[in-house]
């Protein structure tokens, strides 16, 4: 039995579309950011699955470098995160506007 | 049974991306999340990506999530309150992601026969061939994701040290 390829990349545009309403739709700066990266998770299920389709590694190696960026983003954002509770001891965006108009 | 393995954790990642939507505690989210990360595991083995599953469940749901409900607790973050903000965001996000979708997967759909299909064991990137093009066409990248590793390290440090 198979699998189209089509499938899996309909997957990853909901996995992506809901990583969008969420980025959206959420009040608190660390849901924003795991939805950040479910979003790449889905972009991640793209190449894994074009990898496969074309017979390429180059894909899977995206792949690999996109997770090291992940991982390096998320301890970077996480501190900011820390700091950003510090001073303002909120994790709502909408108290965070000081650069708002 | 290719196909029932890929509904079975297909399903279960929209189930708990959709979690992670809906539910208004973070950690709630956090746990769904790691549940879409493990089952995107299982699909990168059916797509014959066996180092990526491996990574994706050390790195992943092992280090990146394991930080996240770290700071979660750390914080003590509760649930989140509903602001004037949020009414704005829920009229452009919900159709905004829909219409993403529906354009996504029409197109997708629409070169279906163009894509191909995937069945078990048709195409395997075993580490071996992996790590072939890893550290000898891309050696250089690679060493520079240790340098930027290292600089996310030392800012992640700086940033969250406290102020004296």
């Amino acid at each position: 039995m198979v699998v189209p390829i089509a499938y899996y990349l309909v997957l990853s545009a909901i996995l992506f579309s809901i990583g969008v309403a969420a980025f959206l739709m959420k009040r608190n700066i660390i849901t924003i950011f795991m939805s950040i990266e479910l979003m790449l998770n889905a972009v991640n299920l793209t190449f894994v699955a074009f990898a496969h389709r074309w017979h390429q590694v180059s894909g899977q190696i995206f792949v690999f470098f996109v997770m090291v960026v992940a991982a390096a983003e998320a301890a970077v954002g996480l501190a900011i995160i820390i700091a950003l509770f510090r001073t303002r001891s909120t994790l709502n965006v909408d108290q965070v506007d000081l650069m708002k108009l | 049974m290719y196909l029932v393995l890929f509904l079975i954790f297909g399903g279960l990642c929209v189930a708990g991306a959709l979690n992670l939507l809906l539910q208004r505690h973070p950690i709630n989210s956090a746990l769904s999340l790691i549940v879409v990360m493990t089952s995107l595991a299982v699909l990168y083995l059916l797509l014959g990506a066996e180092f990526l599953a491996a990574a994706q469940v050390i790195v992943y749901s092992g280090a990146i999530m394991v930080l996240f409900t770290f700071v979660i607790m750390l914080l003590n973050a509760g649930e989140e309150e509903r602001t004037h903000g949020s009414k704005a965001a829920y009229i452009v996000g919900f159709p905004g992601a829909a219409a993403l979708l529906g354009i996504l997967a029409y197109i997708f759909l629409k070169q279906r026969d163009h894509l191909g299909s995937a069945k078990l064991g048709g195409y395997l990137v075993t580490t071996h061939d992996l790590s072939a093009v890893l550290f000898r066409d891309l050696l250089l990248p690679f060493e520079v994701t240790s340098v930027l590793i290292l600089v996310a390290i030392l800012g992640a440090v700086a940033l969250a040290r406290k102020e004296r």
